[in-house]
């Protein structure tokens, strides 16, 4: 390979990588179907989640450590909501460590909680396998 | 303490990045273990938490993986690609902001402190000293390996590709300090994916790279790092690591675009992998020849992982078969998979190779065996550990799909592999040690003469 096509093929890619990080950071991500409840609370309460490192146990969209469960949808789930969550905030569990939150962090994290469950579903249970591999939502 | 470091801080600088990052090595695998047995033991430690021990390990591996390649980039530009440093000084700066920086991030882990996310846990404003020490080594290497006549072999792409790219993910990774990235969770996740998907693969560039300059020195064929077929698969790496981060949010609802596109692009992986098979036979009637070096141990250990992980990163991007195996712990197995089988084996294969290399103080004939002996101990039980996080991830993502269990009961019905694969973890940690002590040992004896 001479040098000049390696450097062609070089540019080419980190342009195109460029390009694509533009439409990632835009259109891409442009949904947002929990959009009307990202108010001040659940700003601040992503925030808290980032500060007492949840995700270290926890998973969104099944992301995360594995410690504890994915709780993407726990305030709609079956037999769940935001009162349970409540109850596993405030006092912890054997297994989950009292955090000893405040009041308000307690409220802006189950705003937060809240919008993210409206964004989407996790894990997903109901779907449909298509031949090439790829899955559509049922 | 003080006056030991600085004495050190004198001597050839690869080597001080080395024996910093043996000891993150064995201090990261010390949590690993700490964390897995509070997996298996609820209340282990409640003092120490999970939320604490698990970053501390990754972390700390993770440096280890950085330190260790760099270290490897100082040693062997000057000694074996006739490219003296255009600086000799910016590496120490670099060692001693990244000294400083580690032990800040360390104890804010241990106090508790967080603030940031995955990977980077430390309140963000740490990122800052990390970036400017990167861009010391980033200068110093473009303005070192600009002078070199003739063509530039691959590693060269290889490590200048990773550096660059590290700088660009790594901030790229903190867009989500503007309210426009956090405030929206799909566009917060898929660019915080984004970016170390593509992080990952700018250390792994910097730990292939390493890869295709030892074994272009023990096999003393300067065609290896120079072929047409070997820019061909660098390339096709980089596309990769460009592009083909999305395989990691298949559940995240984005533009079905960016999903799909990343599907495509990690099945072109399958060009690789067929590579290898192909090359197989061969390679392992080579592998015979040399299996008595160690280094050359490590590599061939390495190979081996590197198809192990291909096959299962391959199936687990097919979006079909991602959906039961996503958030489980064969994540898990892929992610310590390939940093342990693959990223590790080759690091250690160059620290061996550039210890015995700087000092006239070989390995002796007894911690040459304890160092094989801990080569077996570390891939056996690597074995066994890939394998019980795959049983315990496939069991876990049949009954999630299935939705007959709660939570409680899933981690109950997978404790028995969960438990395997703490205690196969605790054999790794051995391996490590039994590699590292009789290393550090040589490297102080160097340092210390
Ligand atoms: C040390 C690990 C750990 C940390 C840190 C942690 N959790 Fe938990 N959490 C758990 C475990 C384990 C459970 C499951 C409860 C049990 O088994 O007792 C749980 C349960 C929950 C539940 C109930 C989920 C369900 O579906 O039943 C919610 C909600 C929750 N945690 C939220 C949080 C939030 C928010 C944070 C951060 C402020 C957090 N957790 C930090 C381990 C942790
Ligand atoms: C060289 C050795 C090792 C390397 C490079 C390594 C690397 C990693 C990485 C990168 C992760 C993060 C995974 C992710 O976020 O997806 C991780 C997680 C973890 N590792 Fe290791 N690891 C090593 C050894 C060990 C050992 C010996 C143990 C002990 C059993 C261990 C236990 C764990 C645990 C418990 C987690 C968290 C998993 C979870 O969240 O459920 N690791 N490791």
């Amino acid at each position: 390979m001479s040098l000049i096509s390696k450097r062609v093929v070089f540019g080419a890619l980190a342009f195109s990588f460029f390009m694509y990080s533009y439409f990632v950071y835009t259109t891409g991500t442009a949904i947002d179907k929990g959009e009307n409840l990202m108010n001040e609370a659940s700003k601040k309460g992503k925030l808290v989640f980032q500060k007492y490192n949840c995700i270290a146990c926890h998973q969104i969209y099944g992301l995360g450590g594995y410690m504890g469960p994915d709780i993407t949808n726990v305030i709609s789930e079956n037999g769940k909501g935001a009162i349970y969550a409540k109850a596993f905030l405030t006092s912890g569990t054997k297994r989950m460590p009292n955090l000893h939150l405040s009041e308000d962090e307690i409220n802006e994290l189950l705003a937060y909680l809240t919008y993210i469950d409206k964004t989407g579903i996790s894990p997903v249970k109901r779907f449909k396998i298509n031949y090439d591999g790829t899955v559509s939502e049922n | 303490m003080m006056a030991l470091l600085v004495k050190i801080e004198r001597k050839e600088i690869g080597i001080v990045f080395i024996l910093l990052a043996l000891l993150s090595l064995i201090g990261g695998v010390f949590f690993g273990s700490l964390s897995a047995l509070q997996f298996i033991i609820p209340g282990f430690m409640n003092d120490f938490p999970f939320f604490k021990s698990r970053p501390l390990h990754v972390s700390l591996v993770v440096s280890w993986i950085f330190l260790s390649a760099i270290g490897g980039i100082y040693y062997y530009l000057p000694r074996y690609c006739k490219l003296p440093l255009f600086s000799n000084k910016l590496p120490r700066f670099h060692f001693w902001i990244f000294l400083f920086t580690g032990i800040v991030i360390l104890g804010c882990y241990i106090i508790g402190k967080f603030g940031g996310r995955k990977y980077w846990e430390f309140p963000p404003i740490l990122a800052v000293p990390i970036v400017i020490s990167w861009i010391l080594f980033g200068f110093n290497y473009f303005k070192t390996v600009a002078r070199k006549v003739g063509e530039w072999p691959v590693y060269l792409w290889m490590w200048g590709t990773g550096i660059l790219f590290f700088l660009f993910t790594f901030c790229e990774s903190y867009l989500w300090i503007f309210p426009y990235f956090r405030d929206n969770i799909v566009r917060d996740i898929t660019v915080q994916w984004k970016a170390y998907g593509a992080l990952v693969g700018s250390w792994n560039m910097l730990v292939y790279g390493t890869v295709i300059f030892l074994m272009e020195r023990i096999k003393g064929d300067e065609s290896i790092a120079r072929s047409r077929l070997s820019f061909l698969m660098y390339f096709l790496g980089l596309t990769n690591l460009l592009f083909g981060w999305a395989h990691h949010i298949y559940v995240v609802p984005t533009n079905p675009f960016i999903r799909n596109f990343a599907y495509f692009i990690s099945m072109t992986e399958l060009i690789i992998l067929g590579r290898i098979i192909w090359n197989w036979k061969s390679s392992l009637t080579a592998a015979k020849k040399d299996f008595y070096l160690i280094p050359y141990k490590f590599i061939v250990a390495s190979d081996f992982w590197i198809l192990a992980n291909l096959i299962l990163a391959l199936t687990i991007s097919v979006p079909a078969i991602n959906i039961f195996t996503h958030g489980t712990h064969i994540t898990v197995a892929h992610a310590m998979g390939s940093t342990i089988g693959i990223n590790t084996m080759i690091l250690l294969a160059s620290s061996v190779f550039l210890i015995a290399d700087i000092s006239k103080h070989e390995y002796s004939l007894t911690e040459k065996k304890i160092i094989t002996g801990g080569f077996w101990v570390l891939n056996i039980f690597l074995t066994i550990f890939f394998l019980a996080l795959l049983f315990a991830g496939a069991e876990k993502g049949m009954l999630i799909v299935e939705d007959k269990l709660n939570f409680q009961e899933i981690m109950q019905h997978i404790s028995p592999y969960l438990t395997l694969f703490t205690l196969a973890g605790l054999g790794i940690f051995v391996g490590i040690l039994l590699i590292a002590i009789p290393s550090i040992k040589t490297i102080n004896k160097y340092l210390l003469q």
